[in-house]
């Protein structure tokens, strides 16, 4: 029988709070709330960078400043004080942790607790874990281990220092500091994040995952994650985020860029649990991302799965640049919203090259009164002859009072182009509770089920170490949420 | 082991129910019959628990438990099953999730340990067979592309999976060829012993001719207006419904 089984998963899960709502005491290095060229001058110090690096992000403040922040999404942000918020924190260590015996064990449990042991289980499992802590990155498993392969799996300052002409070849490649908004301010104040690097014609043997950790109150979180998949090679990553509980409201504002080379494939794989906030919409995570892979190569796959739970407001597009010939984009999402939760989340699917393919697979539930919309953009450029394209959107309701919208944009410049949209939404069905109940099951059970059954599509697309978890948080997010 | 005393539901407000008795015995088949509209399956998703209905008077003992005061799940847990008259689709979900989700619960309530996976599967081959269930059809979501049949079919092997006390067949032959009727009557009876019971609601005489009833009632307009033994179904097939209706002086 598969692991699939949500009994025993949902049978584990006890309370219906946050469960990763706990803040390690640990000494934190933080500096002054604020944002200056002179903060920007402090991190990029403390980070011992080197000075091209540093004119990066002072060129990205530059620009950022001129911005305005974006108001087109379906939601409602409220005002930010970006000179309110630290943006550099780290737990105090003497020195970088050259084994794991280094590791401050306060933060060797915090990780424990949230059931990412960074050596043992990791080892049986086989996944390899960079593990992020407000602002810096904690411990990266198996490099060296990865490294007889060629394969570069590292923190992102660790990067600019051991690999400077690599970081500094895609640096901003895929996503441009004059992208947007968040990924300008990203890109000015952004302080750790993991590095990647697939050599040509190389399948990575495991899975490489980040695990991101915002502790330290006021502070925001902007890393940086950048993945090149070299010519013929093969990465699956998986991304996964929690946060204390907290009052007030938090900022993390990522960047993830991915450079897909000739017949190379990327997977990345997010679940999302930021502090979501509690049920009358206090406090959580302001989850402002900018996700894109540039399919560069002809044959190049890049497939993103996510499923979104957590956060207060979600504003996230990962999104495909198929400029090879006959390359291929994928995203699959499940986005979740509860209590007061506002997503705004889709993709964004741009045809350059011919016979470039894309499929986009998302499905919404909304519970309680929270605000759930897909955007998304199928682009077909004039010379990407023979595009295709299939988009299926589905919503999921599971309360009176919260709303699901779809904002599906079309940009078809190409005629030989072939582009499907599906689209359903649908309440949860009181009947199936019922048919559920009768033989047995309790209706949170019964909604986990359905639920559950609703994303399967979406689900069947994570790597089974995740799947377990993702459907759990399913479960998780929507308690209470019916009846 | 079910007493049914002075019963009486409303939906929408709209009264429904105006005063059931009926006793049920272990080892014994009731027939409910009547016309359309006289509230045979609202009984049925009244003591099961429907939250659709509002019980407004009366009581209900289920092996001396007040039922009305249990959970949906929990008059399940105690061995009571519904095969549905519309059995429901749960897409993605698959029957062997579903029936494994269902086992375990009921386990956990008994205070019994989950079946392993092994143990399940093996149950699972064991109960398929008494309604000729394809082994496909378990790797299926729940009723989903089921054909009016194979639904049927799928709701008894369901009863067959969690054994309940008391079965309550809502129009299982509705919508069901000879063949298919032969099957899930078949397995009905397969399941009956001295120590469950059933009721079986339905319209025709067709399906007692298969499943032999003990007692045959008469519902009509929310109450139970006439019992009789296996023979009053006979009447009623040949007579219709109208001579209890003159006897009721309506006509």
């Amino acid at each position: 029988m598969k692991q699939d089984n949500p009994n025993e998963i949902l049978n584990d899960v006890t309370a219906n709070d946050y469960k990763y709502g706990f803040v390690t005491d640990i000494e934190t290095d933080i500096i002054p709330n604020g944002l200056s060229e002179e903060i920007i001058r402090h991190i990029s110090e403390k980070k011992g960078e080197p000075e091209w690096l540093l004119q990066f992000r002072l060129r990205a403040y530059d620009y950022w400043k001129t911005l305005e922040m974006p108001r087109w999404a379906h939601l409602t942000i409220p005002d930010i004080d970006y000179q309110a918020i630290s943006y550099y924190a780290a737990p105090k260590t003497k020195v970088a942790p050259k084994s794991l015996d280094e590791v401050d064990p306060e933060l060797r449990k915090t990780f424990d607790k949230l059931g990412i042991s960074l050596e043992e289980q990791m080892k049986l499992s086989g996944i390899a874990v960079d593990a992020v802590m407000d602002s810096v990155s904690v411990r990266t498993t198996f490099r060296e281990k990865l490294a007889e392969l060629g394969v570069i799996f590292c923190s992102f300052s660790e990067a600019v220092k051991d690999y400077p002409d690599l970081v500094k070849r895609y640096l901003g490649s895929v996503v441009s500091y004059r992208d947007n908004f968040f990924a300008a301010l990203n890109s000015a104040v952004f302080s750790d994040g993991s590095f990647v690097y697939i050599p040509k014609g190389v399948r990575c043997p495991m899975e490489l995952s980040t695990y991101f950790r915002i502790n330290a109150a006021n502070t925001g979180q902007f890393e940086r994650t950048l993945i090149v998949a070299d010519d013929d090679s093969y990465v699956s990553y998986l991304e996964g985020c929690t946060a204390p509980m907290r009052d007030e409201n938090q900022l993390h504002a990522a960047i993830v860029e991915i450079v897909v080379h000739d017949r190379a494939e990327v997977k990345y794989s997010t679940v999302q649990n930021w502090y979501p906030g509690d049920k009358e919409g206090k406090g959580g995570i302001y989850n402002f991302v900018t996700k894109r892979g540039m399919c560069k190569g002809d044959h190049s796959k890049l497939s993103w799965t996510q499923v979104e739970t957590g956060s207060a407001i979600t504003w996230k597009y990962p999104s495909c640049v198929l400029a090879g010939d006959h390359s291929v984009g994928e995203f699959y999402s499940v986005a979740v919203t509860n209590n007061y939760q506002q997503a705004d989340t889709g993709t964004k699917m741009i045809h350059i090259g011919k016979n470039t393919r894309s499929t986009i697979v998302s499905k919404g539930i909304s519970a309680g009164r929270s605000q759930n919309s897909y955007r998304g953009l199928v682009k077909v450029l004039p010379g990407a002859e023979n595009a295709r394209n299939f988009t299926q959107c589905d919503s999921l309701l599971l309360s009176s009072d919260c709303g699901a919208h779809t904002f599906p944009y079309m940009d078809i410049q190409n005629d030989s182009a072939i582009v499907e949209h599906e689209a359903t939404t649908s309440k949860i069905n009181e009947d199936q509770i019922f048919y559920c109940n009768q033989r047995g099951i309790p209706t949170e059970d019964a909604v986990g089920l359905i639920v559950n059954g609703y994303a399967k599509e979406v689900m069947n697309k994570l790597p089974m170490e995740f799947a377990v978890e993702a459907q759990k948080l399913l479960q998780i997010s929507l308690e209470g949420s019916v009846g | 082991m079910l007493k049914i005393t002075d019963l009486h539901a409303n939906i929408n407000g709209k009264e429904i129910l105006k005063g059931i008795d009926l006793e049920v015995r272990p080892g014994e088949v009731h027939a409910i019959m009547g016309p359309n509209g006289s509230g045979k399956s609202t009984l049925s998703a009244v003591l099961t628990g429907n939250p659709a209905y509002e019980v407004t008077r009366g009581s209900v003992e289920f092996y001396g438990k007040d039922l009305l005061a249990l959970s949906p799940e929990d008059r399940s847990h105690e061995g009571l099953f519904l095969s549905f008259q519309y059995p429901v689709e749960i897409p993605g979900v698959s029957m062997v999730n579903f029936m494994r989700t269902a086992v375990n619960e009921q386990r956990k309530y008994r205070g019994l340990e989950p079946l392993s996976a092994t143990d399940f599967l093996k149950l699972m081959r064991e109960k398929r067979e008494i309604v000729e269930l394809d082994n496909k059809l378990a790797s299926r979501s729940v009723n989903e592309g089921f054909s009016g049949g194979e639904k049927k079919r799928n709701e008894i092997f369901q009863m067959a999976m969690l054994e309940p006390r008391l079965s309550i067949l809502d129009e299982t032959d509705s919508g069901l060829d000879i063949d298919a009727l032969r099957i899930v009557a078949g397995g009905v009876n397969k399941l009956k012993s001295e120590k469950n019971a059933t009721i079986v609601i339905t319209h025709y005489q067709r399906l007692l001719d298969y499943i032999a009833p003990d007692f045959v009632h008469v519902l009509y307009k929310g109450r139970i207006v006439k019992s009789g033994g296996p023979e009053l179904a006979l009447e009623l097939e040949e007579r219709g419904y109208d001579w209890i209706k003159k006897e009721l002086g309506e006509i």
